[in-house]
C-alpha cells in the first residue's frame, strides 16, 4: 500500500477527528458507561447507588428468565439465519439463471431492504394481526388459527418471518454476486463430465459460494442477534410470556420499562463479548480464506 | 472413437441473431478437424452444438450412427477443453481428472488406473495432489487436457485452448496436442482463431465466415487453392496479395474477376518484371525479409531471402499459374 507522508503533524488528526469523535461518543463511551453500570446497583427509588461487585452477572446466570431469553436468542436467531439465507439463496439461483434480466431482479429485491426494521414489523404486525391481517383469515382458510397474541409459537414465528424478509434481499445481492462470479464453463464442465443439475449445485456451485456463505452466516446470526430490536419492538414486545424474549429486547426491557439499570447493564456486557466473539470467529475465518 | 455428422446446422439465438447457418461437414472417426475463422464467426457456436450445451435451431449432429440433438452433453461420450481449462478450483488435480469418472460410477481401481495413465502421458503425476490455483498455465493446460483423456470419450472437442499461454509454450503445447491426437486416434474437433495453428494442427480445415463454411480441405490444400477472397486472405502469413482486377486491365481472362490474388513468395524481383513496386517498408524476419510497397493504388507484400539486395523501387515478376482469381460478384474462385 501507497504511504502518504504529512508534513504537518495535526492534520492526520484532524481528519481522523470526525470518525474518532463519532465511536467516542456513540461507542466507546456508552460501551465504559454500561460496563461500569454492570458493576453498580441502585436502590428502588433511584437515589443510592452501590458498588456490588459481580453480584449483576450472578444474579442473571441464576435467574431462569435469562435463561428462557438465551434459549429463545438461540432459536431465533438459528432460524432468521436459515430463513433469510435459505431464501436468499433460492431466488439468487432462480436469477442466476436468467442471467439477461438480472438487473430488473436485482433492483426489484433491493427495496424490502431499504424499507426501515420498525416499518418492516409493523408491516407484519398489520399483515399478522389476528383481528385485520390477511394471513390470519388465509391460514384460517387452510384451517390453521392464527394468533400470534396468545400463541408462543405463532409469536416466534411471525418476528422470525418479518426479520429474515428484512434480510433477504441483502443475503440475496451476495449470492448472486457469488454466483455470478463462478465462471459459466465451470458447471458446462461439470455437466460434460456427467453432473445433473443437483450434483453441480453440491459439487461446484455451493462449495464455490462458500466464502460468500460464510460471511453471510456470521452477519446473519449478528444481524438477528442485536439489530432486531425494533422488529421486536413493533410485533410482539418479547411475548407472549416471555417468547419473544431475545436479550437485546430484555436488556432495553429490562433497564427502560423494568428500571433495573444494573441487570440491564450486565446484559449489555454479555451481548458486547458476544459481539467480540463473532468478531474474532469471522476475522480468523477470512484470513484462512474459507475452503479452496 | 466415432465419426461426427453435422448435416445442414443452424444456430439462432433468442435475440435472432442467426450465428451459424447451412454448417455441412462429415468428420471421419479418428480425423482432427480444425474449424478456423475470425472472431465472432460463430467457431464457439458450432462447437457448444455438438457438445450439447447450446440448443440447436437448425439441423442435425450425429455422433456415431446417434442423432444427438436432444442428447445430454454428459451422454454424447465427447470431453471438452475449454479457452479458460475450466478446471474445478477447490479440487486438486487427482479430484479434478476424477469428477468424470466418478459421476459416470467407473469402479475405483479403474479411476486410478486411468489418472496414472493420463497423469504419465502428459506428466503431470508431480502435481496430482495440488489445487489449479498452484499450477502454471502450462501445467493447467495439461491437467484441462488430462480430464478429457481420461473419459476415453468418442471425440475430443476443444475451444481455443492455447489462447491463454504465451507464444513460446503455445507452440510447444501444439505439437503435443498433435501428437497426443496420433497417438490416440480420437475424432477431434478443434476451434482457432489462428490460421498458423489451424494449420499445423488440422487433417482438415474448415473456414469459417460469417456463420458460413468457406472452404473445407486439407492444409495445403487450402493453401494452393482458396476457395474464395476471404480464405485466401484469411489463410497464410503474411497473407496473400489481393489487387482489384481493374488496377491489371491487359491481363487475360480476367474479365469477370473482381480480385487477383498472389502470394508473396510467388513474386520475385526482376529487372524487367511488369510490376513496378514502390517500397514503403520492410520486415525483417531473420530467415527471410518482408518487403511492402506500392503499385498503382494497392499495397503488395514479397517474401525475400534476407540477403536479397533492396532498393526503394522494384520490378516484380511472377508465373501465370501463380494468379488466383476471385469472381467480382461472389468473391468465389474462378478456375
Ligand atoms: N448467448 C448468445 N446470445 C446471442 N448471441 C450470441 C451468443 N453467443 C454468441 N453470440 C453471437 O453469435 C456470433 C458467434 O459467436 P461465437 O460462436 O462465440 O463466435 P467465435 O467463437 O467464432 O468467436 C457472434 O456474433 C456473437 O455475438
Ligand atoms: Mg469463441
Amino acid at each position: 500500500m501507497k504511504r502518504t507522508i504529512f508534513s504537518n503533524q495535526l492534520l492526520p488528526w484532524l481528519l481522523l477527528a470526525p470518525q474518532l469523535i463519532i465511536t467516542f461518543v456513540f461507542f466507546l463511551w456508552p460501551a465504559a458507561q454500561a460496563v461500569r453500570q454492570s458493576f453498580l446497583r441502585e436502590d428502588a427509588f433511584g437515589t443510592r447507588t452501590s458498588f456490588v461487585g459481580l453480584e449483576n452477572f450472578a444474579y442473571l446466570l441464576q435467574s431462569p428468565e435469562y435463561f428462557n431469553s438465551l434459549k429463545v436468542t438461540a432459536i431465533f436467531a438459528v432460524s432468521v439465519t436459515v430463513l433469510s439465507m435459505g431464501m436468499a439463496l433460492l431466488l439468487a439461483i432462480a436469477v442466476d439463471r436468467m442471467i439477461r434480466s438480472t438487473r430488473v431482479y436485482t433492483t426489484l429485491l433491493v427495496w424490502p431492504y431499504a424499507v426501515a426494521p420498525a416499518v418492516a414489523g409493523i408491516l407484519w404486525w398489520f399483515i399478522f394481526n389476528p383481528t385485520i391481517g390477511i394471513m390470519p383469515y388465509v391460514l384460517a382458510q387452510v384451517g390453521y388459527d392464527w394468533n400470534h397474541i396468545s400463541s408462543k409459537t405463532d409469536a416466534m414465528m411471525l418476528v422470525v418471518i418479518a426479520s429474515a424478509w428484512k434480510q433477504i434481499s441483502y443475503n440475496f445481492l451476495f449470492f448472486l454476486a457469488g454466483l455470478q462470479s463462478i465462471p459459466g464453463s465451470l458447471r458446462e464442465a461439470a455437466a460434460i463430465d456427467g453432473a445433473g443439475p443437483v450434483r453441480r449445485f453440491f459439487d461446484i456451485t455451493f462449495p464455490l459460494l462458500s466464502p460468500t456463505t460464510f460471511f453471510l452466516l456470521v452477519v446473519n446470526i449478528v444481524y438477528a442477534m442485536f439489530d432486531t430490536f425494533g422488529v421486536i419492538d413493533a410485533t410482539t414486545e418479547g411475548g407472549p410470556a416471555q417468547a419473544t424474549n431475545i436479550m437485546v429486547y430484555k436488556v432495553y426491557f429490562d433497564g427502560f420499562i423494568g428500571q433495573n439499570i444494573g441487570s440491564s447493564a450486565a446484559q449489555s456486557v454479555v451481548l458486547m463479548i458476544l459481539v467480540l466473539i463473532l468478531t474474532v470467529v469471522q476475522f480468523r475465518f477470512v484470513e484462512k480464506k474459507v475452503a479452496y | 472413437m466415432a465419426s461426427i455428422t453435422l448435416d445442414n446446422l443452424g444456430k439462432v439465438y433468442p435475440g435472432g441473431t442467426r450465428a451459424v447457418g447451412g454448417v455441412n461437414i462429415d468428420i471421419a472417426d479418428g480425423e482432427f478437424i480444425v474449424l478456423v475463422g475470425p472472431s465472432g464467426c460463430g467457431k464457439s457456436t458450432l462447437l457448444r452444438m455438438v457438445a450439447g450445451l447450446e440448443s440447436i435451431s437448425e439441423g442435425e449432429v450425429r455422433i456415431g450412427d446417434r442423432v444427438v440433438n436432444k442428447v445430454e452433453p454428459a451422454d454424447r461420450d465427447i470431453a471438452m477443453v475449454f479457452q479458460n481449462y475450466a478446471l474445478y478450483p477447490h479440487m486438486s488435480v487427482r479430484q479434478n481428472l476424477a469428477y468424470g469418472l466418478k459421476n459416470r460410477k467407473t469402479p475405483k481401481d479403474e479411476i486410478e488406473k486411468r489418472v496414472a495413465q493420463a497423469s504419465e502421458i502428459l506428466q503431470i503425476g508431480p502435481f496430482l495432489d495440488r489445487k489449479p490455483a498452484a499450477l502454471s498455465g502450462g501445467q493447467r493446460q495439461r491437467v484441462a487436457m488430462g480430464r478429457a483423456i481420461v473419459r476415453e470419450p468418442a471425440a475430443f472437442l476443444f475451444d481455443e485452448p492455447l489462447s491463454n499461454l504465451d507464444a513460446k509454450l503455445r507452440v510447444a503445447m501444439r505439437l503435443e496436442i498433435k501428437e497426443l491426437q496420433k497417438r490416440l486416434r480420437t475424432t477431434s474437433l478443434y476451434v482457432t482463431h489462428d490460421q498458423l495453428e489451424a494449420m499445423t494442427l488440422a487433417d482438415r480445415l474448415v473456414v469459417l465466415n460469417g456463420g458460413q463454411v468457406e472452404q473445407i480441405g486439407t492444409p495445403l490444400d487450402v493453401y494452393r487453392r482458396p476457395a474464395s477472397a476471404f480464405v485466401a486472405s484469411f489463410i497464410g502469413s503474411p497473407a496473400m496479395n489481393l489487387i482489384s482486377a481493374s488496377a491489371v486491365p491487359h491481363l487475360p481472362g480476367t474479365a469477370h474477376a473482381g480480385q487477383i490474388g498472389i502470394r508473396p513468395e510467388d513474386l520475385s524481383v526482376t529487372p524487367d518484371g511488369p510490376i513496378a513496386m514502390n517500397v514503403l517498408a520492410v520486415e525483417e524476419l531473420g530467415a527471410q525479409r518482408l518487403v511492402h510497397g506500392k503499385t498503382g493504388g494497392e499495397r503488395i507484400t514479397i517474401t525475400l531471402p534476407s540477403d536479397a539486395p533492396l532498393s526503394d523501387s522494384m520490378n516484380l515478376s511472377f508465373r501465370p499459374d501463380a494468379l488466383h482469381l476471385f469472381h467480382k460478384d461472389s468473391g468465389k474462385r474462378m478456375d
